[in-house]
């Protein structure tokens, strides 16, 4: 808990940041809109349409959209800029609709009084028509606010630190503290956020100055913090910290931690883990420079990155290959092989595997027809499980896609009879679930290899010296072992990445001891 | 002074108002009298250029009114509403004083004017000002209308049915207070009503309008001893008619 709680002032100064940037956007982008399509009448359906359209785009796949158009665009496409653009799209159509049906409802004698007693155009908007719709103005912008401070969560995945950072690595490594601490930081957030919002408004209605001037100073607050916390990031002295990125499991979270001590200890670079990236978003992201290292998978690269669909067991050929191909095509450096594979493999319960007697990939051939398969996500859209099938003939009657960390236990409750397991998930061996052999070897290795940005490498040459010790390091049982530390035991992933360290030290002291 | 030269409204193939000539002396009151669809509201709501005019043309003190810009117009000149219009996110004192801050008065001069206008209205300046509208009466919230009107002392003053909601007896008094208001400030008024007996009481002179046609302008007298008409005939004898009969009615009762 108290570990949880001392990442807080950074979430959510983060989180504050995106949601007070993205609020003053779409307001002031929504109500100036809002007001012009009262005067252009013509404009109102067009314009209300286009806003509701982005309102139903699932907010996750909107944040991710950004990245995509602005990756397409060359601009920073990881990070805060996706993010807060994301934020300010889905903040705007609330304020907007508000605004229009507010001032189109103004009663028709106050708006020609107000013309009659010899106001401009302006003037009756100002004095008349902006206060009387006042209200359900700010009704507008208090529902965008909640909206905001929620779907902030989900910045997470494209690179920016958020609350959703407790969230997203508390669900993958099943820390519920930590989800606990994301929910209710971003609810209690959500809360003060749009009391102030309505304490503005209720001072202003009521002409309680006091009131107005308290709030609004408070409000200020909250945002001269959230500039000069900005302007800080921006400016920050020195160099740049080493940037390391992370898919969305547990492994990833370990390694990217490990990754970030071994070069904080060895060479005194400050570094920051930019987490829970999506699979081609971390690679797009370290060729672009914006991450300048991660942990992929030989397998993963040459499927998706090379785009083979023929699978060489030969593992050394394969980095072989790899190598070559990142360094020619996008410039990236292979650092360094861990030293263990994680690769997709089958896996059952032991006892339903037992009776069916199943111990190969090719046992499941004639009971496939009568078995359900889970899978995360990505898995039944890769390739690797396109040839599985083929190669295999394999036919399950039911397919269920679902989130990593939940497959595991929906093998082991029976909601699924086979998931594609990460051979190096410590749950395998916990929750006594069989590895079905892939006995024809369609399957590509899946050696862990450090990724370097090129740029980087040729820059901070002694971080990637730093990181070439860890090399060979970690074994498969290792790997597992230290995943199942996160999953069961409770213990996050820097705990884990610092304990692997200090061992990793004292074996070396030690051979240099006996070793002189 | 207002005067009016053949002006026609119409909206599409109907014909709101149908060329209507005629001249408001200065300090005069003048009640257009009709029944709704008349066309009376529409020829008040072109003198202050609510509604731009198909045809004709009006002057004001001698001077186009299409010469300014038409909110430069409406504040030169006095409005009061059917419904009363008056803000209800303001007070008493800033409704009364929006002309004057439009025209960019001096906080003093305003503060002084509202009092003013505030007690020729005879409502209490000290107990009114801070309040809100919608904590006044209905004759209390027109009799602030009455004040907003003329705040930025206007030469004219246009007038839409504004005691129409009122009970008869806070309208009679609200009457009383008006002809009263008229007199003290000289304003030219413009009056429109569908009650006979309030277009007597009133007008120095009536103009009777049916179906966008002004059918007869003149004194009370004039209409009563020459009416052009027997629908003017009829009308101005209304209330006349319906005194005796109350009459007869009280005779029976003793």
């Amino acid at each position: 808990m108290s570990e949880q709680l001392s990442l807080l002032p950074n979430y959510l100064t983060a989180h504050l940041q995106l949601t007070l940037l993205a609020l003053f956007f779409s307001t002031a982008l929504s109500l100036p809109l809002g007001i012009m399509i009262t005067r252009v009448r013509w404009l109102e359906q067009p314009v209300l349409a286009i806003a509701a359209v982005i309102q139903t785009i699932p907010s996750l796949a909107l944040l991710a959209i950004m990245v995509v158009i602005l990756a397409s665009l060359q601009l920073q496409s990881i990070g805060f800029l996706p993010a807060i653009i994301g934020l300010t799209l889905y903040g705007i159509l609330p304020v907007l609709r508000n605004t229009v049906t507010a001032i189109t409802n103004v009663d028709p004698a106050l708006k020609e009084a107000a013309k009659g007693v010899g106001m401009t155009s302006l003037q009756q908007l100002r004095r008349v028509e902006l206060p009387m719709a006042m209200p359900i103005i700010v009704a507008g912008v208090r529902t965008s606010t909640v909206l905001v401070v929620g779907i902030a969560t989900l910045s997470t995945p494209v690179g920016a630190t958020s609350l959703g950072n407790y969230i997203f690595s508390g669900l993958q490594t099943r820390n519920f503290t930590a989800v606990l601490v994301g929910c209710v930081g971003a609810a209690v957030l959500a809360l003060v956020l749009d009391g102030l919002v309505r304490a503005i408004e209720v001072s202003v209605r009521n002409r309680h100055r006091t009131g107005l001037l308290l709030s609004l100073s408070l409000l200020g607050t909250l945002y001269a913090y959230t500039l000069i916390t900005l302007a800080s990031d921006f400016r920050r002295e020195g160099p740049d910290p080493v940037t390391i990125g992370s898919k969305t499991f547990t492994e990833q979270y370990i390694l990217s931690e490990l990754m970030a001590q071994q070069i904080e200890q060895t060479t005194g670079n400050l570094t920051r883990v930019v987490q829970s990236l999506g699979s081609t978003v971390a690679f797009n992201a370290l060729e672009s420079g914006e991450i300048d290292l991660y942990v992929d998978y030989s397998g993963t690269i040459w499927t998706t990155i090379m785009g083979r669909n023929n699978f060489p067991s030969d593992k050394i050929g394969v980095l072989y290959r790899i190598k070559q191909f990142l360094q020619t095509e996008h410039d990236i450096s292979l650092v360094g092989v861990l030293g263990f594979e994680n690769a997709y493999t089958l896996a059952m319960r032991e006892q339903q595997a037992e009776s069916l007697d199943i111990r190969r990939t090719s046992d499941l051939i004639p009971h496939a027809s009568r078995l359900s398969i889970g899978s995360d996500y990505e898995f039944f859209a890769r390739e690797e499980w396109a040839i599985i099938q083929q190669e295999y003939g394999l036919n399950f009657a039911n397919f269920r896609s679902m989130d990593s960390s939940l497959m595991y236990q929906a093998v082991t409750q029976g909601t699924v009879d086979v998931i594609s397991a990460f051979s190096t998930d410590g749950r395998i061996a916990a929750l006594n679930l069989r590895i079905l052999e892939d006995d024809l070897h369609v399957i590509p290795p899946y050696d862990a290899v450090m990724l370097a940005n090129g740029k980087f490498v040729r820059e901070r040459p002694q971080v990637i010296t730093a990181l070439q010790y860890l090399g060979n390091t970690i074994d498969a049982n290792l790997m597992q072992r230290m995943n199942l530390k996160v999953d069961e035991q409770g213990l996050s992933p820097s705990e884990v990445a610092e304990t692997f360290l200090r061992t990793l030290d004292s074996y070396e002291t030690r051979a240099t001891v006996t070793n002189p | 002074m207002v005067r009016i030269e053949n002006l026609t409204k119409r909206y599409g193939k109907s014909v709101a108002v149908n060329e209507i000539s005629l001249t408001i002396k200065a300090g005069e009151i003048l009640v257009l009298l009709g029944g709704s669809g008349s066309g009376k509201t529409t020829t008040l709501k072109m003198i202050n250029r609510l509604i731009d005019p198909t045809s004709g043309r009006i002057f004001l003190d001698g001077a186009d009114v299409t010469a300014v810009e038409p909110h430069q117009l409406r504040r030169r000149i006095g409005y009061v509403f059917q419904q009363v219009g008056l803000f209800p996110h303001m007070t008493v004192a800033e409704n009364v004083a929006i002309t004057p801050s439009l025209l960019g008065w001096d906080k003093d001069r305003t503060h002084k004017r509202v009092n003013e206008l505030l007690e020729l209205v005879e409502l209490d300046p000290t107990i009114m000002r801070n309040r809100n509208p919608s904590e006044l009466s209905g004759g209390q919230q027109q009799r602030v209308g009455v004040a907003r009107a003329l705040a930025a002392k206007p030469n004219v003053m246009l007038l839409d049915e504004p005691f129409g909601a009122l009970d008869p007896l806070t309208r009679s008094r609200l009457q009383d207070s008006f002809v009263r208001i008229c007199r003290r400030t000289g304003v030219t008024s413009v009056f429109v009503s569908h009650d006979i007996v309030e277009a007597l009481v009133l007008g120095d002179r009536i103009g009777v309008m049916e179906n966008g046609r002004l059918i007869q302008v003149g004194t009370p007298r004039e209409l009563m001893c020459h009416p052009v008409n027997d629908y003017v005939q009829q009308l101005i004898s209304t209330p006349q008619r319906q005194a005796s009969i109350v009459d007869a009615l009280l005779k029976r009762e003793t």
